[in-house]
């Protein structure tokens, strides 16, 4: 504002004699203002505390996992232990999420459910990870014939319908926490090979293209310190949205009785077990099971998005 | 578009032939085959099996003969009933089947499409806010939660709906929902998403400056682009709902395909399993391949460069 | 002739994660009948956001008009409700963004681009608006533009496509086109004959034309008059020989020198050198001092004002300024 009215005014006279005389010559530059520059994970670090709903995804799940590894102990029934004098009692003091139709305690499962559904998304989405970096790196690298055929395949195996591979595998296999992993793993790297790929021809190019301009000794410093962080984001979104469905997969397994086979229990197979009394008004066999797989999932799908759009290089300024 | 189709026929045969042949081997290497007299449950059924399988033959022979028949839609007889073969089962089930499946599909895209566009032309207002919350928890409760919760409200508490089977479309409605939930909002996420990328495209700008009101631009140069995405995840949505049958139909103990699967699992009925699959996947790859069909149909640029990228 | 726009002391912001983009600070400049008038300026100064701001298409939020008005036919455009904008868009100011790959609409044809201004505008029925479309495409330079009406955007090349944009924004045979860099995107033939073409729509039909550029080139070639603008002001305007034959203007002088001449022989290149400032917070004085060989005290303090040179031609730099003069003639 106050320049405006300066330029109105201007003509005044009132400017000393001495602010017309020629400044020392100067070699431009000088009005270079620094912002705080931060790197690529603390900008994308900020972004992301920025968001509520995925910090509350991020909170939800420390808990969640704390209780998975606490839960069962904090309880004094063992996850598999019956008592058939307490069958199907409601929430107390004594059993805090009640009680199944064999007595055991519905707080202690439900943790140590919490430790399966964790387990099995962790595992997954570490094994997709490790497939898919060497599947998708491979093909980006090699490029040419080999890519060519390598995605070929992929585009084959795309088409497969991954539960009921995931199913078959498990009928094959008989049901085990294992086999679950296994057969979860079967077609699900293939989404994460393909990004894989697509980030390193990315960066194949741009190797390329600095590498034939002669920039010198920083082209790998740029690489790392830039490039690398950029192709890294697409891959941590795919990491952690690969959790929640492997999750999914295991309920859906355990649920068709395929998956965590009794006396233990997971999520998936305490909310088939809750179905036939449901009618009966049993609803904590349901709930406490039902409430933390939609919370976890929840929370892990928030997170994703909130990384998606933290490290989403467009999205930077 | 021609060339485009034979292509993409050629890799739907080759996805098949792969299910197939991992079908096949994969239920022959279950110790002791599970195609022997010990599970069979009577000497008629054991003579259906060696006739479909040919077990005396080598196990090369046995493999190319169950392609010959699943070539000719024949899809073996079932261990657990003499009476009862794979074909039939489908015949009964496949109906039920098809009519939940698409039910949901349709409520699925439809409403996943509204709400979608509704959200990111009201960007960051009450609409989208409310979208997005419902599409939320759509995403993070798995259906057969929800089926279960959907009957515990609307049947027991409230007693407006009918708890189980198929017997009117009053008995569609609960697991048409449940089914339908998670696709829809995983479709009106990326509608969402899509729809708010495309209205920063240029041409968007372009059709602002020429002065057409922001009706036309929604929906005449907004909304097709904005399909594009969501028509290519349509083929692995209805790979979802077709898994997601089965527990509903178990739920809602609704005589379709997926009940008939699931009890073949649990009785360990592997000719039925196998038969099954492969028909599951047949259905899923037509589905693929019609969805492709479609996005060359929507997107104009496809006919010049046919690439399989998607 | 008279003037058809009259842009006075227009400032636009956008509102960013960073802060504020003050990204046009004060621009005033007229455009007359029949005129062809380039604005230049290096990249990131406010050339299309002043001209987008005009339209009214900045994206707001984040963007805004803050102040100022753009008349047009008596008429403030900054203060037209959208409905009534719709009506002057592509009507009477039709414009030519930046970047023809990406102005068409991938799914629709090029004749329903072309034709549906027509349609919205004047209520044509769709046959009458296709043979206008056909006759604008020719005029363009499409051959066979019967069949090519009904192709999609990417059957055409680069060049035929920035035809096509401009055939759309022509077909409603608007008063004021806006061509945002119409040409840097296409090789050097392709660029004369945009330009020629221009010439020949401007004689046929009398439109105003508002050219933005980085190129001198282009602007030697086809511009009546030259706005020269930086960091979000216009800091010098003035008919095509002022300019090029006498700026006033440090930043003017040093865009001319900076770019070969094919008029002058021994003509030494220099290039200017730094950056512009950043305009999350522009300096207080004149914004090209910290760039400027002779620079005083004055100019990092006050923003010059403007001065008049000649009918047309005027600059804001205080080497204008009485004082500035007597202090260095008395040097010398
Ligand atoms: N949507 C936006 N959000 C934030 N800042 C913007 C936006 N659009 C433009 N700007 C800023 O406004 C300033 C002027 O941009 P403008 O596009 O007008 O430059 P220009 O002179 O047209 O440059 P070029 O020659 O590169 O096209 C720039 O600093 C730019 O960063
Ligand atoms: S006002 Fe001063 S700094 Fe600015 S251009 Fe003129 S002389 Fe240079
Ligand atoms: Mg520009």
């Amino acid at each position: 504002m106050a320049v405006r009215k300066l330029q109105e005014t201007n003509h005044s006279p009132d400017i000393p004699e001495s602010w017309f005389s020629p400044l020392e010559k100067n070699e431009g530059d000088a009005e270079v203002v620094s912002r705080p520059s931060l790197s690529y994970w603390q900008d994308a670090w900020h972004r992301l505390m920025g968001n509520k709903l995925a910090m509350i995804g991020l909170v939800f799940l420390a808990v969640l996992s704390i209780m998975a590894v606490i839960g069962p102990m904090l309880s004094p029934y063992d996850v598999t232990k019956q008592n058939l004098l307490n069958q199907n009692m409601p929430p107390s003091s004594a059993h805090w999420f009640g009680t199944d139709e064999l007595g055991r305690d519905v707080f202690s499962r439900t943790w140590y459910g919490a430790r399966i559904s964790l387990f099995v998304g962790i595992a997954a989405a570490l094994i997709d990870f490790f497939i898919g970096v060497v599947y998708g790196g491979v093909a980006g690298y090699k490029g040419g014939r080999t890519d060519h055929a390598m995605m070929r395949v992929i585009e084959v195996l795309y088409g497969l319908p991954y539960l009921l591979v995931v199913i078959l595998i498990s009928v094959v296999m008989g049901p085990s926490l294992a086999t679950i992993i296994l057969a979860l793993s079967v077609t699900g790297w293939i989404g994460m090979a393909r990004i894989v790929r697509g980030q390193v021809l990315q960066l194949k190019n741009y190797e390329f293209v600095l590498a034939s301009k002669t920039f010198g000794t920083k082209t790998r410093r740029i690489i790392r310190k830039n490039l690398l962080p950029n192709t890294m984001g697409p891959i941590i979104v795919q990491m952690t949205l690969t959790v929640p469905s492997a999750i999914f997969a295991e309920a859906f397994l355990s649920f068709l009785g395929l998956g965590i086979q009794p006396p233990f229990a997971s999520w998936g197979s305490m909310a088939s077990d809750a179905l036939p009394v449901i009618l009966s008004g049993h609803w904590w066999r349901l709930f406490f099971p039902a409430f933390f797989i939609s919370l976890t999932m929840f929370s892990f799908n928030v997170l994703g998005d909130g990384l998606q759009d933290a490290l989403d290089p467009k999205l930077r300024r | 578009m021609l060339p485009y189709i034979l292509k993409r026929i050629g890799w739907m045969l080759a996805t098949l032939w792969v299910i197939i042949t991992l079908t096949f081997f994969l239920m022959h290497s279950i110790p002791g085959s599970p195609f022997n007299e010990e599970r069979a449950t009577s000497e008629a059924v054991q003579k259906n099996l060696e006739e479909y399988y040919h077990l005396d033959e080598p196990l090369f022979i046995q493999y190319v003969m169950y392609l010959k028949s699943v070539v000719t839609f024949d899809f073996g007889p079932s261990i657990k009933k003499s009476s009862q073969s794979v074909n039939e089962m489908l015949g009964r089930g496949f109906p039920v089947s098809f009519e939940l499946g698409m039910a949901t599909l349709v409520l699925a895209v439809v409403s996943g499409l509204l709400l979608g566009v509704a959200a990111a032309l009201r960007h960051n207002g009450l609409i989208d806010y409310i979208a997005m919350t419902v599409a939320v928890i759509g995403i993070s409760v798995p259906n057969f939660v929800l089926a279960t919760f959907l009957i515990q409200q609307m049947s027991v508490n409230l007693g407006i709906l009918p708890v189980a089977t198929w017997a009117s479309p009053r008995h569609m409605i609960l697991p048409v929902a449940a089914l339908a939930t998670g696709p829809m909002a995983i479709i009106a996420r990326l509608t969402r998403s899509s729809m708010l990328e495309v209205l920063t495209q240029d041409y968007i700008r372009t059709a602002k400056a020429k002065g057409l009101s922001p009706f036309k631009i929604v929906f005449k140069h907004a909304l097709k682009n904005a399909l594009l995405p969501v028509v290519t995840i349509v083929g692995s949505l209805a790979a979802a709902i077709l898994t997601g049958t089965f527990v509903i139909e178990k739920i809602f103990a609704i005589p379709g395909m997926g009940k008939y699967f699931v009890e073949s699992i649990n009785q360990r009925d592997y000719p039925v399993i196998m038969g099954t699959t492969v028909f599951y996947s047949l259905v899923l790859i037509i589905m693929l391949f019609l969805v492709d069909i479609a996005y060359g149909l929507l997107d104009p640029r496809i006919k010049l460069h046919q690439k399989g990228e998607r | 002739m008279g003037k058809i726009l009259e842009v006075q002391n227009l400032h636009v912001s956008f509102k960013t994660f960073g802060g504020n983009v003050q990204a046009v600070r004060g621009v005033s400049v007229d455009l007359y009948k029949g005129e062809t008038l380039a604005i230049v300026g290096e990249s990131g100064c406010g050339k299309s956001v002043t001209f987008q701001s005009v339209m009214r298409l900045i994206p707001e939020p984040p963007g805004s008009i803050d102040s100022g008005s753009i008349f047009y036919k008596n008429k403030d455009l900054s203060k037209l409700s959208d409905k009534q904008m719709r009506k002057i868009r592509g009507k009477d100011i039709s414009m030519i963004f930046q970047d023809p790959m990406t102005a068409l609409n991938p799914t629709l044809t090029v004749g329903d681009q072309i034709t549906e201004g027509l349609i919205e505008h004047n209520s044509m029925s769709k046959r009458a608006a296709c043979k206008l479309a056909v006759n604008m495409l020719e005029l363009v330079g499409i051959p066979d533009p019967d069949t090519r009406l009904n192709q999609y955007p990417h059957q055409f090349s680069g060049g035929m496509r920035q035809r096509i944009v401009i055939a759309m924004a022509l077909v409603c045979q608007p008063e004021i086109l806006i061509a945002d860099e119409p040409t840097t995107a296409l090789d050097v033939t392709i660029q004369a004959q945009i330009l020629e073409l221009f010439k020949e729509v401007q004689e046929k039909t009398g439109v105003s034309i508002i050219l933005i550029t980085h190129d001198l080139g282009v602007v030697a070639q086809a511009a009546d008059r030259i706005a020269v603008m930086y960091a979000g002001k216009i800091v010098e305007t003035g008919g095509r020989r002022d300019i090029f034959y006498s700026p006033q203007h440090p930043y003017t002088k040093g865009l001319l020198h900076s770019v070969p001449r094919l008029d002058l022989d021994d003509q030494e290149l220099v290039p200017i050198h730094g950056t512009p400032p950043d305009l999350f917070s522009p300096p207080l004085g004149c914004p090209f001092a910290a760039r400027c060989n002779e620079a005083m005290e004055v100019c990092t303090k006050i923003y010059p004002y403007r001065t008049q040179l000649s009918d047309g031609h005027h600059v804001e730099c205080w080497l204008q300024d009485e004082r500035a003069k007597q202090l260095q003639s008395g040097r010398v």
